[in-house]
């Protein structure tokens, strides 16, 4: 069943096209790559699935829902949450409070009852915590619930990133380089905790990545873009050896 | 409500009684003559004041420079409704009128809060001052030549209804909604805005209507302030609400700590009540204002508090350990 689906998506700024054409089909419960050398028009992609930028031209469907000019806020409601290339945590607040934020569509109460903190207020806020503790445990940050975001280690803030973006319970999860500035130790982890997640929570995850060793071991299939168009698509091992990826990455 | 937030709900309340009674008996026995009793009553009106722009410059982490314009708004609002009320000959007791003058104040500022903030709120930081300082002067200009409420000679016969009572407990209550606002997940989701807008809209929230929700709700609570100020004033003129008196709210806002509700409590009190201290030095007082400002934006640009809360029960849990300390070092000695 397809989850996410661009069709024709072309992005220009000005006379530039950064994005020409490109498509995607995703299915439910499939491990996705993107990868590209540096300036294909990949973040600008994710950017155009998240509702960051407005495709020039195209359209896009989740859940068979046309995705086109809503913000990104109505297309994590519609289920399509990510992450950052360069790690965005709300710094000063705990890691637990960074993922309640995310789990805010599901809290039920509204401002007066906040306010003059009602019994519901209470039973919804202790649901809250542990439900986000729970989603914390997952990634074994349990111990780090009360520290400040900007205090925990680079390996763990980039979990958190997942964790947070998880908690809007999405279908589709997209993450934008999760490897970045890991060492292999990281990656390696990294990698079993996105193999982990799409089994556990059966959500779709595409990812964008510059680690090969992360892309080509984990992702089921792999869509090569290079100047804003797709120029290869098929399993690592098709990938591999496909001579215009090959072209693309390391010149004629 | 676990058991800890129980105990910590009783000392507060403990603290806030007994903080009333003891300024009760100052008043009742007259050791705190009228003019300290005014002092008292505008440090609550300023408390009122920097806690509500704390929602939009400490929560919400933009610069807003035009809170005396809401508080303005407020003020001729239930002003103008009071006398309305009272002329009106309706029998209701003092009390009742100022509830529902501060309810009018409230809502009518905060509606030009919402209707302010909802195309002003696309921009950021300086520009967004800059804009705010230009919706309050529009505010006091049309003041000064609006005719109904006197224009540039002022409002004048408004009944005096608050007292120290009164001002300290309303007071007390927004600072209790201030503070509960920040702890609920309206109040994260502003605070997450502050930390990151990219981020807070891509984990859900919608950022706009937050930011919204924030200017028009310090909108509100500047207008509760404004209502407390006329009257206790029973006199408005429309040049008190200037640029220098947004400058002024700011300034207690960052001295007393972005986003913490205690840090403006105590700036407020602090700086409200210096200038009058330093009444003597006359010509010298707004010197050491302005030193007072320096030195402290020096050694401590954070602010009184920084971002965290003063916690009473948490003090007072510090105090019992030091003492249990103590007196095991002391016993040691002693065997």
């Amino acid at each position: 069943m397809t989850v996410l689906s661009a069709k024709n998506i072309t992005m220009q700024f000005g006379g530039l096209t950064a994005v020409d054409q490109f498509n995607l089909e995703l299915s439910s419960n499939e491990l996705v790559g993107l990868i590209g050398p540096n300036g294909a028009g990949k973040t600008t992609i994710f950017n155009m699935l998240t509702g960051v930028y407005v495709p020039t031209m195209g359209e896009i469907l989740l859940n068979d829902q046309s995705i086109i000019k809503k913000t990104p806020h109505e297309i994590v409601k519609l289920g399509a949450s990510r992450t950052f290339q360069n790690i965005r945590l709300f710094k000063d607040l705990t890691a637990v409070e960074n993922v309640k934020i995310a789990y805010h569509n599901f809290i039920d109460y509204n401002m007066v009852q906040g306010m003059f903190r009602t019994k519901k207020f209470w039973e919804e806020e202790k649901k809250a915590q542990e439900e986000c503790m729970k989603l914390l445990d997952i990634f074994d940050m349990g111990e780090y619930a009360d520290t400040l975001a900007k205090n925990l280690p680079y390996g763990q803030q980039r979990k958190l990133e997942i964790a947070r973006a998880l908690a809007s319970d999405p279908k589709v999860l997209m993450l934008d380089e999760p490897a970045a500035g890991m060492n292999p130790n990281e990656t390696a982890e990294l990698m079993e905790t996105i193999h982990f997640i799409r089994n556990k929570f059966d959500i779709t995850v595409l990812l964008i990545e510059h680690d090969m060793k992360l892309v080509m071991g984990i992702c089921e299939r792999i869509i090569v873009v290079d100047y804003g168009k797709t120029i290869a698509e098929g399993t690592p091992d098709e990938i591999k050896n496909n001579p215009d990826v090959i072209r693309a990455y390391l010149g004629d | 409500m676990d058991h800890n937030k129980k105990k910590a709900y009783l000392i507060n309340a403990v603290a806030v009684v007994a903080l009333y009674l003891v300024f009760f008996v100052l008043i009742q026995t007259k050791s705190m003559n009228n003019y300290f009793v005014g002092i008292a009553i505008m440090t609550c009106i300023m408390i009122i004041m920097a806690m509500s722009l704390n929602i939009v410059a400490g929560f919400l982490g933009e610069m807003a420079l035009g809170h005396a314009g809401f508080m303005a708004i407020g003020a001729y609002a239930s002003a103008s409704f009071s006398m309305a009320l009272i002329d009106g000959g309706l029998p209701l007791p003092h009390l009742v009128i100022l509830i529902l003058a501060m309810i009018v104040g409230g809502i009518v500022a905060g509606v030009f809060g919402f209707l302010i903030g909802t195309p002003t709120l696309r921009l950021r930081g300086d520009y967004l001052g800059i804009v705010t300082i230009g919706f309050s002067e529009i505010i006091r200009i049309f003041f000064i030549n609006f005719g109904p409420t006197g224009g540039a000679a002022g409002l004048k016969g408004i009944t005096k209804l608050v007292n120290f009572h009164n001002v300290y407990w309303v007071t007390i209550v927004i600072a209790f909604l201030i503070f509960t606002l920040g702890r609920s997940k309206q109040g994260r989701a502003i605070i997450s805005i502050r930390e990151d807008e990219i981020a807070s809209e891509a984990a859900g929230i919608p950022t706009t209507r937050y930011k919204v929700l924030a200017f028009s709700l310090a909108a509100f609570f500047a207008g509760v302030g404004g209502a407390m100020y006329a009257h206790y004033q029973s006199f408005l003129e429309p040049s008190k609400f200037g640029f220098m008196f947004s400058i002024e709210m700011f300034v207690i806002v960052v001295l007393g700590g972005l986003g913490s509700l205690t840090g403006s409590i105590i700036s407020a009190i602090v700086l409200t009540v210096l200038p009058e201290m330093l009444r003597s030095f006359a010509e010298y007082r707004l010197l050491v204002y302005s030193l007072v400002l320096i030195i402290m934006m020096i050694f401590r640009p954070q602010g009184i508090f920084g971002r965290s809360e003063f916690s009473l029960t948490a003090f007072i849990e510090s105090l019992i350990q030091r003492k249990n300390v103590k007196n095991s070092i002391g016993g040691g000695e002693a065997s």
